[in-house]
């Protein structure tokens, strides 16, 4: 009973946020209601038993993600800070290629879930342990790191050469920038910077040279 | 019927907690205040009540009874949520805290993930009030610490990974337990240091105070804040130092154990080891606050990426590499 009703109240922030991200006029506001959506999400995956995944998608997307799009979006020009794509003359540029993406995902998501409810064995359950005794975390370490380590491997290579990639193209290096170099500074003796001289009265003395 | 008796159970046990809590933090800003000052040879706030310890309750008398001025351009929903957010992220993450094997509030199987999760939510408070207030200071402030604070989790992140190792699980009555022959303290020496330092970088502390530094940016992301609201920033801020205290106990100073399990000892009950353990840590966050001059940012940033992250890495490494060689791991 108080379940179902969490669930109810969890999952109906998670569509209104989710409507409100896409609807929103202020591009900041598009991404505080992103973020309330990854929240909600994260307590359904909580709700279900799914604790670990829930706490990773709080630290990850919440945490992380959600942060440095925040910062991307609020460099943006403060004026400009509108979304315009359902109002401006752009709008009938955008709307057919969001809709050709959002069916493709659609039509993707039916058959992902129509082969599990159709041919349960595709989904084979009897990998993970979910038993009492042995926590979310425990099975999915278990599974992980045993049968779907290469997969597992592969994804973080992937997301490590994207990472270096990006690093990369927006990598330049620029001229006449001043570095502080500790070494250099740290290893500076008293002999080079510093010169005792006997000034003549009125003669002063010549540095620099 | 059932439920309201759950529900009040569970509201009791939640008020017996939060009202401690926020009330030492009123004395942790005393505290604070006064080794700041013995340090530099002063006095400090000694003149409301006796030593001044009621000096936090006269502040926040005063906030309590200023004026909300609220800028005419801000984001005005914003602009009030961003407090409420930074106040309760900093109280809700006290609901895991053992303060002894049975006295904590929600004893869940992912813990430290779920401290580790609020701490990092803990950036959006200071992200939405410095930009709502719509003007430079502010946003300069938010800007900084969004950065900041997501550069020093991810070696928060993996200085628990070098501990989880060591305790095999995520639970943190465990993480205590597994202590009780030896505080993490002292194998995982270098780690704790680093702990403690990121800590001060996740919490805004000096010297790693840039999001609100004055002499640059007024008071950073609070320059628009008057009255409750940025008094309910500063408890925030304070709730989550003290948060960082008890993490930092739990994961290296054995939690809610006694030093020694002798007999004069084992009798303090666990929770007034771990206050003394968390007092421990937070008088030196106060003298780090009184000893160490500010970083500048490409220093700061310099620490966080090129020496922490791949240090900790390394001591990930070393820790795995330990543990299994000697068949430490420990599996179940």
């Amino acid at each position: 009973m108080a379940h179902a009703i969490f669930f109810y109240i969890f999952s109906t922030i998670a569509i209104i946020s989710a409507i409100m991200v896409t609807v929103s006029k202020n591009t900041v506001h598009s991404v505080f209601f992103l973020i309330l959506d990854f929240i909600s999400i994260s307590c359904l995956f909580i709700m279900i038993g799914a604790e670990f995944l829930g706490m990773i998608m709080l630290i990850v997307y919440v945490g992380a993600v959600a942060v440095l799009f925040l910062f991307v979006v609020m460099m943006l020009n403060v004026a400009q800070q509108t979304n315009q794509w359902f109002s401006s003359a752009y709008s009938s540029r955008h709307i057919p290629i969001g809709l050709i993406i959002s069916i493709i995902i659609f039509f993707e998501l039916i058959i992902v879930i129509g082969g599990w409810k159709y041919k349960p064995d595709l989904f084979n359950q009897k990998d993970l342990n979910f038993t009492d005794t042995v926590s979310n975390t425990h099975s999915l370490g278990q599974i992980l790191y045993t049968d779907y380590i290469h997969i597992f491997q592969i994804s973080g290579m992937i997301l490590l050469v994207a990472m270096i990639g990006a690093i990369v193209l927006t990598f330049r290096q620029r001229e006449g920038v001043k570095k502080q170099n500790y070494i250099k500074q740290i290893s500076r003796e008293r002999s080079e910077g510093v010169e005792v001289l006997n000034v003549e009265s009125n003669k002063g003395v010549k540095i620099d040279d | 019927m059932e439920y309201f008796s759950i529900i009040f159970q569970e509201v009791y046990k939640i008020l017996f907690l939060l009202i401690p809590v926020l009330v030492s933090v009123a004395m942790i800003v005393w505290l604070d205040r006064r080794v700041w000052a013995f340090v530099q040879k002063r006095q400090g706030p000694n003149v409301v009540g006796p030593f001044g310890l009621l000096q936090s309750l006269a502040d926040a008398l005063k906030y309590i009874f200023k004026e909300l001025i609220i800028p005419a351009s801000s984001n005005k929903v914003i602009f009030i949520l961003a407090p409420i957010i930074t106040m309760t992220l900093a109280l809700i993450a006290w609901a895991v805290i053992p303060f002894s094997e049975t006295q904590v509030i929600a004893n869940i199987n992912v813990g430290i993930l779920y401290l580790f999760a609020v701490s990092s939510l803990g950036v959006y408070g200071i992200i939405m009030g410095g930009w709502a207030s719509n003007s430079k200071y502010p946003f300069l402030g938010a800007i900084r610490s969004a950065a900041q604070m997501v550069s020093y989790e991810v070696s928060i992140g993996i200085i628990i990974i070098n501990v989880l190792l060591c305790v095999g699980s995520l639970n943190l009555n465990e993480i205590v337990l597994a202590q009780k022959n030896l505080w993490f303290v002292i194998p995982l020496f270098p780690m704790f240091v680093i702990f403690f330092i990121s800590a001060l970088a996740e919490t805004n502390r000096p010297p790693f105070d840039l999001p609100e530094a004055e002499a640059e940016l007024v008071a950073g992301y609070q320059t628009e804040y008057s009255g409750m609201m940025y008094a309910m920033f500063w408890l925030g801020e304070y709730a989550n130092i003290l948060l960082m205290c008890a993490m930092g106990s739990i994961l290296f100073l054995g939690g809610w154990l006694s030093p020694i399990d002798l007999f004069p000892f084992n009798l303090v009950p666990g929770a007034l080891w771990l206050i003394f353990k968390i007092l421990f840590l937070f008088i030196l966050f106060a003298l780090v606050k009184a000893i160490v001059p500010r970083y500048r940012y490409d220093q700061l940033m310099r620490l966080g990426w090129k020496i922490f992250l791949p240090f900790s890495l390394i001591w990930v490494v070393l820790t795995a590499s330990y543990l299994f060689y000697f068949n430490l791991l420990p599996v179940n």
